[in-house]
């Protein structure tokens, strides 16, 4: 499939020489160019999903791209909830996926969870 | 400590600011995006005398001319909560908190969200969203995709993206649901967009629009003989009788489930087929984005002709709470030649009460202004507008009454 990268346009003026700009999104290595945000990079290059939901575990990728819905968050140079469709790109910014997270306490989990997420402990 | 805050610089928010420049207000204006603009910077449509409104120009225009004035613009600023203390608005953001005589709340609209099985797949995003892809970052949403409601935001959106280079497979409805209702009807979405008959090159809307304001029974029957296969906007299908039921994908949006559906949004029996796409955009309308004026402590009144919750204001924009103003969309959907229309107003208006020397004629040149520009409007997102105004002036009205009684 080809890029998502607008490249030529009727009525919009396109600048093809903006600055690449490199960045890594889940220890990949990536480009996008500079006025993107962390969303348009990554969307220009195929990756719609940024997180998982911390509970479910379901894929989620960017919503509203104004900032409101928060589905976009992401962790930006260790930065947690960080959103991805507000955040300007930056030369050499590691940005990571949010995980599923563990959910011991809640009713309904199995044993196995349970028991994965106690000797996940013990190992530190 | 400055005179006048401003939250939000999109178009109502930059006017203001300029016009209180203008009169030698220390202004500053804040706003959570890395640039100036708004929703105005998304905005690409073509006006009647065939210019195209660029919404990037327009903020431009509006940023340089807000820069030789006195204001101060802070991006990337978010605000999570707004205080009044010892007579002082007091602005909690990410960068510190600011204090301010008078603000001004323009952070306009925000869009409706519409649930349908599967939405929450990445590749899954509203209508405004695949706009600021498109037309502020070039990048498009997708190569090939589906709209979920027909509206004039949708409609206008799927032109841009069709320039862009996107193929709209075809705008449907959403499946009828309690969250949906209002946009799940063919019978009421086709009556709403009689009113945009004049921005659609389409015959059949053209003679449907002739028709309809004529007789409601002609218009329940022009969505009955509707064609099944839909008619085309500048060449994008509109599926105004048929249904998107489900969104399908592994990891992300892949397929979506196509239903046919009557005059009223039911589903019609084993005619599910599945249609094949990358990205699927929700277009569910829009609402005014009021949290900050609630945590102000402003009252509001629900009016659906203006989108939702609205903020009570006067005529000057001006809230019952000493020194809040309002302007833009937050005060109502309507285009952005009337918020920025309403941020000159606010911003004259802000400049009156922190200097008694402004005339009184620009103020009410100024009101006037707003209200030729709403009637010149080229969309006009609900035909009952002015009468929602109306019937926020008199709640306004209404209040103040109240108040001053209790005050004695």
């Amino acid at each position: 499939m080809t890029s998502l990268r607008i490249t030529k346009h009727p009525i919009l003026k396109l600048n093809s020489k903006k600055q690449i700009l490199h960045f890594t999104f889940d220890n990949q290595k990536f480009t996008g160019v500079e006025g993107d945000t962390i969303a348009s990079a990554l969307l220009a290059n195929g990756i719609l999903t940024l997180r998982r939901h911390e509970e479910s575990g379901s894929p989620r990728g960017v919503y509203c791209n104004i900032g409101h819905c928060f589905e976009c968050r992401v962790i930006v140079d260790g930065m947690e909830g960080v959103r991805a469709c507000l955040t300007p790109l930056r030369e050499g910014m590691d940005v990571q996926s949010g995980q599923k997270l563990p959910k011991p306490f809640k009713t309904g989990i199995t044993e196995q969870e349970f028991r994965d997420y106690f000797r996940a402990g013990e190992s530190q | 400590m400055t005179d006048c805050l401003i939250i939000g610089a999109g178009p109502a928010g930059l006017s203001a600011a300029i016009a209180c420049g203008e009169n030698g207000l220390k202004t500053t204006v804040i706003d959570e995006f890395m640039k100036p603009g708004g929703r105005l910077l998304g905005q690409l449509h073509e006006e009647p005398n065939n210019i195209w409104w660029n919404g990037c120009e327009e903020a431009e225009k509006l940023y340089k001319k807000a820069v030789t004035l006195p204001i101060t613009l802070l991006l990337q600023t978010s605000v999570y909560n707004i205080e009044k203390k010892s007579g002082h608005w007091h602005v909690h953001t990410n960068k510190g908190s600011f204090k301010a005589d008078l603000l001004l709340i323009a952070t306009g609209a925000a869009e409706k969200s519409m649930p349908v099985p599967g939405w929450t797949l990445p590749g899954v995003m509203s209508i405004g969203a695949a706009q600021v892809m498109a037309n502020v970052h070039h990048v498009k949403p997708g190569h090939h995709g589906v709209i979920v409601g027909v509206n004039v935001l949708s409609l206008a959106i799927a032109r841009e993206l069709a320039l862009a280079g996107v193929k709209i497979e075809g705008i449907y409805l959403p499946v009828k649901n309690p969250a949906t209702l209002d946009q799940a009807v063919p019978t009421d979405v086709f009556k709403s967009l009689l009113n945009f008959t004049h921005l659609a090159p389409s015959a059949f809307l053209k003679a449907g629009g002739y028709f309809a304001r004529r007789s409601s029974i002609i218009q329940t029957a022009a969505v009955k003989m509707y064609p099944k296969n839909g008619f085309k906007v500048w060449g994008i299908p509109i599926k105004m009788r048929q249904a998107i039921t489900k969104i399908l994908g592994n990891n992300k949006a892949e397929k979506v489930c196509v239903s046919d559906i009557s005059s009223s949004g039911r589903i019609i029996e084993n005619s599910e087929r599945e249609l094949s796409i990358d990205f699927v955009c929700i277009a569910g309308g829009l609402y005014p984005l009021a949290e900050l004026a609630s945590i102000a402590g402003c009252p509001f009144k629900y009016i659906p002709s203006l989108g939702g919750h609205v903020p009570i204001h006067n005529e000057f924009m001006k809230t019952p709470l000493d020194g809040l103003y309002v302007a833009g969309n937050i005060t109502g959907i309507e285009s952005a030649k009337v918020a920025i229309a309403q941020g000159t107003l606010a911003g004259m208006a802000m400049s009156l009460a922190k200097n008694k020397s402004i005339s009184k004629q620009r103020i009410n040149q100024a009101i006037q202004n707003v209200k030729t520009t709403r009637e010149k409007a080229l969309i006009q997102f609900h035909p009952d507008i002015q009468k929602g105004r109306d019937e926020l002036q008199v709640a306004a009205t209404s209040l103040k009454n109240q108040l001053s009684k209790t005050a004695i």
